[in-house]
């Protein structure tokens, strides 16, 4: 029962880094219809931007305060995140329109190999450990045979910062008119294209949007696990992106549930089964969801026009 | 997809730009150095290095500005580049033709025709030519292997070519399959003790095997999903190679697998042997070059059996596949077959490819079959020009043999000082080179592509008129 608890909670939070990178596959995928491969190295590289502001402002700046501190870097690291995901976006995608059809996964994986690669010749390949951030626990309760049930404050913030943050963004897309356009794109791109919508200038800002949310949880990830290399996009970016499979590709609320579900899956299979093969279930099940219910949870299911 | 090469006069010529706008050129270049500062500001700017249990930065400011620098010169000679075309765009050249032209051999289909000889001619001479020019036997072994590794890429390539190029798949775990074919050879050797050549077709069957397993739930995918879920299936494959340590000894590989033997005699020093039965000195490159001709001559065959069935019906129905699955299915060819035989086929290869590093290693790990791997196979093919034979050879002489051409220049070292090593930007270049070949040349080196079927008379096909990949 303890122990369940405490997976849960795990769970929960690991879940909701998933979340946070599976809705930049979900709102790409949505508005021009690819699979966004580079996210999880973009993910990787906020990581690293995290991490390098982190040290900046704490040895060199001398911020004491560690909760400031990390509030400063996770908008930095948005920023310049979001600034690599819309050059990506100007590079490589935005010539592709209208080229063949795997021309932009194509493209997208040579933007993974270059990210990855980049930041290995960059900052060299070893892991790279934290220093110490937030250690405390609360105690919720004792289990019988003595085992606590805790409740890390990196949980904690982690919790309330992608609730924060989700709360925001589902504003931005239901209530202001950049949401309205995205969803308009979305539905019927040359549609909006001739009502006025600026179609190439709303699919770069959801690819902006996008690299926020992956720096968001590149730099809950950092907080969570205290160490990055710069191979760590590869397996987060393909678990997120079964997430949004799950939760129904395209559909933004199913992005969050699809991430909390497979944060939980993995959390129980290692604690229960076995840890070694926690990644061939992640792998499993995106090939599971993938050829028996490719619309997920909450997608619509995809009509095919000829 | 670009305007068809055939213009006419008639057509209202745009305006023409009289001079180069100096300003706005300057302006825009600035711009994309500002970004280029943006996005280097912690990755390049800051270094961390780790000293003890601690990190700290190691600022490197200087590299930042260089690459600014760079990224504005570049970008201000693309600005006057792209005036120049398109002031030559603008006004016609009297010679291009008004009408429709009558197709007449292009110029690569001219040079494929001295080309491909003279290139097989270089492949089947190669060990005498590279001891000839070294010098001896012994000081020919870095080329001979480097040889081996190329033919190895290209056979690899060749395989892949079959299901992405032919068949329009996009099979990103091509991997698995290569990996099934060393473990295949691996686990039979060292259990039962078989030979080589009892083992080569065994794992290319086990292979091909292995590619109808896989290929059978993902028939009714397409496009991406496809692509994706065989990525999934080459990463299971890979993690239970490495958690099933009972079969696969783990992560530590398996090891002391025996070596491949001429027909039946080993190339060993003492009697019996290769050496002492031809009446030859004993030389450990007798192997080596030995090596080389199978791996040739099993390249050649995937070569020759692509080649062959293009021109069948499955063939046929590949690239029918390709072109379109819904016309394909409404023609009553049965899409689930031909998407399985690709697989399969495309698999039993890399099969083949897989017994053949096993052998030649010696030592098979599940670290040499990871996701990288077959990106690079899949980069091979996509810059080769999806389909086509020959452009997939070149780019696996230039992918895998450039970079070590490069580690030996050595006045390249000393211009980058005397740490450079050109491998190690060798993914960064790769990675570079998918995205350019998708912006600027979606289709590949060789774009053009011999038709497989002709009707009475040869006619123009460009690689721009054909749309592929859709549906």
């Amino acid at each position: 029962m303890e122990i369940f608890v405490q997976q849960l909670i795990n769970g929960l939070t690991l879940g909701s880094i998933y979340g946070l990178i599976a809705i930049g596959y979900t709102m790409v995928f949505g508005i021009i219809g690819m699979v966004n491969f580079a996210h999880g190295d973009v993910f990787m590289l906020s990581a690293f931007i995290a991490l390098i502001f982190f040290l900046l402002l704490t040895t060199w700046l001398g911020i004491s305060s560690v909760v400031l501190a990390l509030f400063i870097v996770l908008i930095i690291a948005m920023v310049l995140t979001s600034l690599w995901g819309w050059t990506v976006e100007r590079i490589a995608y935005r010539p592709l329109r209208g080229s063949f059809r795997l021309a932009p996964l194509i493209s997208a994986i040579g933007v993974s190999i270059f990210l990855s690669n980049f930041v290995q010749v960059a900052q060299g390949a070893r892991n790279k450990p934290t220093p110490p951030m937030i250690g405390d626990v609360i105690v919720l309760f004792q289990g019988a045979s003595g085992y606590n049930v805790a409740l890390s404050y990196k949980q904690v913030i982690i919790m309330v910062t992608t609730a924060v943050l989700l709360t925001i963004f589902w504003y931005i897309v239901q209530k202001t008119s950049l949401g309205r356009a995205q969803r308009a794109c979305e539905q019927d791109r040359k549609m909006a294209a001739l009502l006025g919508i600026n179609v190439d200038r709303t699919i770069s800002l959801t690819f902006v949007i996008g690299a926020a949310l992956a720096a968001v949880a590149g730099t809950m990830y950092l907080l969570y696990y205290g160490v990055v290399s710069f191979s760590d996009g590869f397996v987060p970016g393909v678990k997120a992106f079964t997430a949004a499979v799950l939760g129904g590709i395209g559909s933004l609320p199913g992005a969050v549930l699809g991430g909390l579900i497979i944060g939980l899956i993995e959390t129980f299979w290692s604690a229960y089964f076995s840890i070694e093969y926690k990644d061939v279930a992640a792998f499993s099940i995106l090939a599971i969801v993938l050829i028996f219910m490719p619309s997920g949870i909450l997608g619509r299911p995809e009509v095919e026009k000829v | 997809m670009t305007a068809p090469s055939i213009t006419t006069t008639s057509a209202k010529s745009p305006a023409v730009p009289t001079h180069f706008d100096v300003a706005a050129a300057v302006k825009d270049s600035a711009k994309a150095a500002l970004i280029t500062l943006g996005l280097s500001i912690p990755i390049l700017a800051y270094r961390t290095d780790q000293s003890g249990a601690d990190l700290f930065l190691t600022p490197r400011w200087g590299l930042v500005a260089i690459i600014c620098a760079i990224v504005f010169g570049l970008r201000l000679v693309l600005h006057a580049f792209m005036a120049t075309r398109s002031y030559r765009k603008a006004v016609p050249s009297p010679r291009q033709a008004t009408e429709a032209v009558h197709a007449e051999p292009s110029a690569y289909q001219k040079a494929s025709r001295f080309g491909i000889p003279f290139f097989l001619g270089i492949a089947l001479t190669f060990p005498i030519l590279i001891v000839l020019i070294q010098g001896g036997l012994n000081e020919s072994r870095y080329w001979v292997d480097l040889g081996i590794l190329i033919l190895t890429y290209v056979m690899l390539g060749w395989g892949l070519n079959i299901v992405v190029g032919l068949a329009g798949l996009l099979d990103l775990g091509y991997v698995a399959f290569y990996a099934v074919g060393a473990y295949s050879y691996a686990l039979l050797s060292t259990t039962f003790g078989l030979s080589f050549w009892i083992c080569l077709p065994l794992a290319g069957i086990l292979a091909a095997f292995w590619g109808m397993i896989l290929g059978f739930p993902v028939l009714r995918l397409r496009g991406d999903y496809l692509a994706i879920v065989t990525l999934a299936f080459g990463e299971i494959v890979r993690l239970v190679l490495i958690n099933w340590v009972d079969l696969t000894n783990g992560g530590a590989g398996i090891s002391s697998i025996p070596r491949a033997t001429f027909f039946g005699l080993p190339f060993t020093a003492g009697e019996g042997g290769f050496a002492s039965t031809f009446g030859l000195e004993f030389n450990s490159m007798h192997r080596m070059i030995f090596l080389y001709y199978l791996i040739l001559a099993l390249a050649l065959l995937t070569n020759f059996v692509t080649m062959r069935l293009r021109k069948l019906p499955v063939g046929r129905a590949w690239e029918a596949l390709r072109e379109d699955e819904i016309a394909c299915r409404s023609l009553g060819i049965n899409t689930t077959n031909t998407k399985l035989t690709a697989f399969a086929i495309g698999a039993m290869f890399g099969g083949f490819a897989g017994s053949f590093f096993a052998v030649r290693q010696g030592f098979v790990s599940p670290e040499s079959f990871n996701f990288l791997e077959s990106a690079i196979i899949l980069a091979i093919v996509v810059m080769g020009g999806m389909g086509s034979q020959v452009g997939v050879a070149i780019a696996a002489i230039v992918l895998v043999g450039g970079p070590e051409v490069l580690r030996n220049l050595t006045f390249l070292q000393s211009i980058f000082g005397a740490g450079f090593d050109p491998n190690e930007y060798r993914l960064l270049l790769f990675g570079v080179g998918m995205v350019a070949m998708m912006v600027w040349r979606p289709r590949g080196l060789i774009s053009e592509r011999e038709p497989s079927v002709i009707l009475k008379e040869r006619k123009a096909i460009s690689g721009s008129l054909v749309k592929e990949g859709h549906g």
